[in-house]
This record gives structure tokens, C-alpha cells and sequence, in this order.
């Protein structure tokens, strides 16, 4: 064997593959979902490939936070196992091209918004990037426990997007869109936190488990669910919302806070003995809850011509 | 003379290539579609061709 085939061999070279995971595809499949049901709760009717193609750029913009955030994060990420295969820290591919990929695909995105729909949507894909990739990742993430909550609007602005792609602006529908993903994301996330124990506190991020404690977490899930359910309900007040929305939204509200009064009361003995599986149910029930709202909400849409639609 | 044998690092090499072209074709699907959809939705077009006719002269008010 010569020396150039024993480097070849080590050569962690990224595929195509590699790129793609930069961008975050599942994160980025939440956001595909939402944004297009902001897109189509909106009154306004858009050119479906106008739709397709914003739809796409918002997806490309969020992937785009998401190399931005590998970049940054990398040496989180090699501590944590959920994360250390990521293509950062594996080597295969470098900071500064995740850097290159993250910049470029995010003026690309913005700009190719503007083109497509309007440039107030644009404008706010623009601050959802910078909002998570430079107020969330590199500021709150490290600095508060109260990063989730603040990072959370992040992920919320996407169905805002999406609305405002098709009305070119805000209205109390959309901020109601925003606030159910904002106040959702928090419990979410404790919930993981719990059961993945010794992830955050190994990479030294101060997840509230590590600041405050565990029983903390558990009063701050209950606290957010509870927040949660007046906001999830209210949308069946607006234009947007309807029967179907506010049976759906009873139920899964009703189920979601059932779920954080059993993680409040549980002590840590009890939930090392089954290892979290109530912690893990609500967590699996917490990804539903929120497909379900928005299912809900274009089942809504979608059944307005029959005579099914609001109020 | 023979070719050396490819090593999987050229396959994944001309794999990049590859995804990297095609998402550049697509790209150019993309704007290409987005100029069609844009231009037969924007209603009625006229080009300019540099003498006055009714439709750009503004309608007097009443």
C-alpha cells in the first residue's frame, strides 16, 4: 500500500449526502409543513408554482440556519451523542464550508423569496435566519437556560412566513400561528432534555435540568402547557379556525396538559425505574400535537367549500 | 495501458459532481417556471414601442 492510498483511505471526504445533512433535513421538513399551512389557511389564493418555489426557498433558508448553527455549534456537537455524528464534528466536512454553505444559501433563499412572492416575506425569512442562527446559536444558547424559550421563535416564524407569502403581511391569525409553535417548543424540549440526561450538561449548555434542576423542569413543562392551551384554543376564533379546529384543539390540549401534570408529579426515583417513559411518551405525543393542530387547520381550509369551512 | 481502478473516494466524488449538477438544473427549472407562472399571471402585458396610444395616456377625470 502506498502512502497516497493510506491517505485516500483516511480521507474523510464528504458525498453529496454529507451536504444535505448540513441543512438539517428533519428540522427542515417541520418547517416545509408549517409554512405551507400558513400558506394555505391564508384567504389569499397564490399561483400553486409560486407556492411550490416559496415554499422551497423558506425550506432552503431554514437549512441554510441550520449549517450556520453546525458551523458554530461543532464543538457542542462532538460532546453530545445525539449530535456527534453530524458532519462537523465527524470531519467530514470543514467549519468554514458549512460557514460558505450557511451564508450562501441563506442570501440565496431570501432573495429568490423576494423574487418569487414578496419582499416582506423575504425580509422576515431573513430575520428567522439571523434570529436563529446568530441571536439563539451563538448568543442565548450558551449564555441562559432560557434558550429554548427564546431560540423557540425560531422554528415559529415559518407558518408566518408562508401567510405572509400569500398576504403579503401580519395579521392576528398568523401571530397566532407563531405564538402555538413558540409556546409548544419549550415543553418539547424539556421533556428531552429530561431523558437525555447527561447530553447537555456534558456540553456544558445550560439546558434548565442543569441550571435549576430536574424538578424545575418538570413545574416549567407543566407551566408552559398550560400557557400553551388558551393560545392553541384560541385560534378557533379566528378567521382560520372553526369546529373542526376547536374539537381537534380540545382534545389535544386536553391530552398534552394530562401529560405534563403526570411529568410534574412524578419524582426522578420513579422515572430512572421505568427510564422516562412517560417523559418519552410526551415527548412522541408533543410531535403530534403540533402535526395535528395544523392538520387540523387545513382540514378546516380544505372543507370550507363544502360548507364545513368557520364559524 | 490499463485505468487504475477507480477508488470509492472518485465514486463519492462523482456522486457530489453529480447531486451538485442536478441541483443546479433544477435551479434553472426553477426560475425558468417561476418567469412562466409570473408572466401569465401578471394579466394584461404591452410592451413599449415608443409611440403614444390610448391605454398609456391617463384617463381624464370627470
Amino acid at each position: 500500500m502506498t502512502d497516497a492510498t493510506t491517505i485516500l483511505d483516511q480521507s474523510p471526504e464528504a458525498g453529496f449526502g454529507d451536504y444535505v445533512a448540513l441543512l438539517k433535513p428533519r428540522v427542515m421538513s417541520l418547517v416545509v409543513f408549517t409554512a405551507l399551512a400558513g400558506l394555505l389557511v391564508a384567504p389569499v389564493a397564490v399561483h400553486p408554482f409560486v407556492a411550490f418555489c416559496a415554499i422551497l426557498f423558506i425550506a432552503i433558508g431554514g437549512g441554510a440556519s441550520g449549517a450556520l448553527n453546525m458551523w458554530w455549534d461543532a464543538d457542542i456537537d462532538q460532546v453530545m451523542n445525539r449530535t456527534k455524528n453530524r458532519p462537523v464534528p465527524a470531519g467530514k466536512i470543514s467549519g468554514g464550508e458549512a460557514l460558505a454553505l450557511g451564508l450562501a444559501l441563506s442570501g440565496m433563499s431570501v432573495i429568490m423569496l423576494g423574487l418569487a412572492a414578496n419582499w416582506f416575506a423575504a425580509g422576515l425569512l431573513a430575520f428567522t435566519i439571523f434570529f436563529y442562527a446568530v441571536v439563539y446559536t451563538m448568543w442565548l444558547k450558551r449564555s441562559t437556560p432560557q434558550n429554548i424559550v427564546i431560540g423557540g421563535a425560531a422554528g415559529a416564524f415559518p407558518p408566518m412566513i408562508g401567510w405572509a407569502v400569500a398576504t403579503g403581511g401580519v395579521s392576528v391569525e398568523s401571530v397566532l400561528m407563531f405564538a402555538l409553535i413558540f409556546m409548544w417548543t419549550p415543553p418539547h424540549f424539556w421533556a428531552l432534555a429530561l431523558f437525555m440526561k447527561d447530553d447537555y450538561s456534558n456540553a456544558g449548555v445550560p439546558m434548565l435540568t442543569v441550571t435549576h434542576g430536574r424538578r424545575a423542569t418538570r413545574a416549567h413543562i407543566l407551566v408552559y402547557t398550560l400557557l400553551l392551551a388558551p393560545l392553541a384554543l384560541g385560534i378557533a376564533a379566528t378567521s382560520i379556525g372553526g369546529p373542526i379546529y376547536l374539537a381537534a384543539s380540545l382534545v389535544l390540549n386536553g391530552l398534552f396538559i394530562r401529560g405534563a401534570i403526570r411529568i410534574w408529579r412524578r419524582e426522578e426515583t420513579a422515572a430512572e425505574a421505568d427510564a422516562y417513559l412517560t417523559e418519552k411518551k410526551f415527548f412522541r405525543f408533543s410531535l403530534s400535537y403540533l402535526f395535528l393542530h395544523f392538520v387540523a387547520l387545513l382540514a378546516q381550509a380544505g372543507l370550507a367549500p363544502y360548507g364545513l369551512g368557520g364559524w | 495501458m490499463a485505468f487504475r481502478p477507480d477508488h470509492e473516494l472518485h465514486k463519492r466524488r462523482f456522486g457530489r459532481n453529480m447531486g451538485l449538477g442536478l441541483v443546479l438544473v433544477a435551479f434553472v427549472a426553477l426560475v425558468f417556471g417561476l418567469t412562466i407562472a409570473k408572466v401569465s399571471g401578471g394579466g394584461k402585458i404591452e410592451a413599449f414601442d415608443h409611440t403614444a396610444r390610448p391605454s398609456l395616456i391617463p384617463e381624464a377625470e370627470e
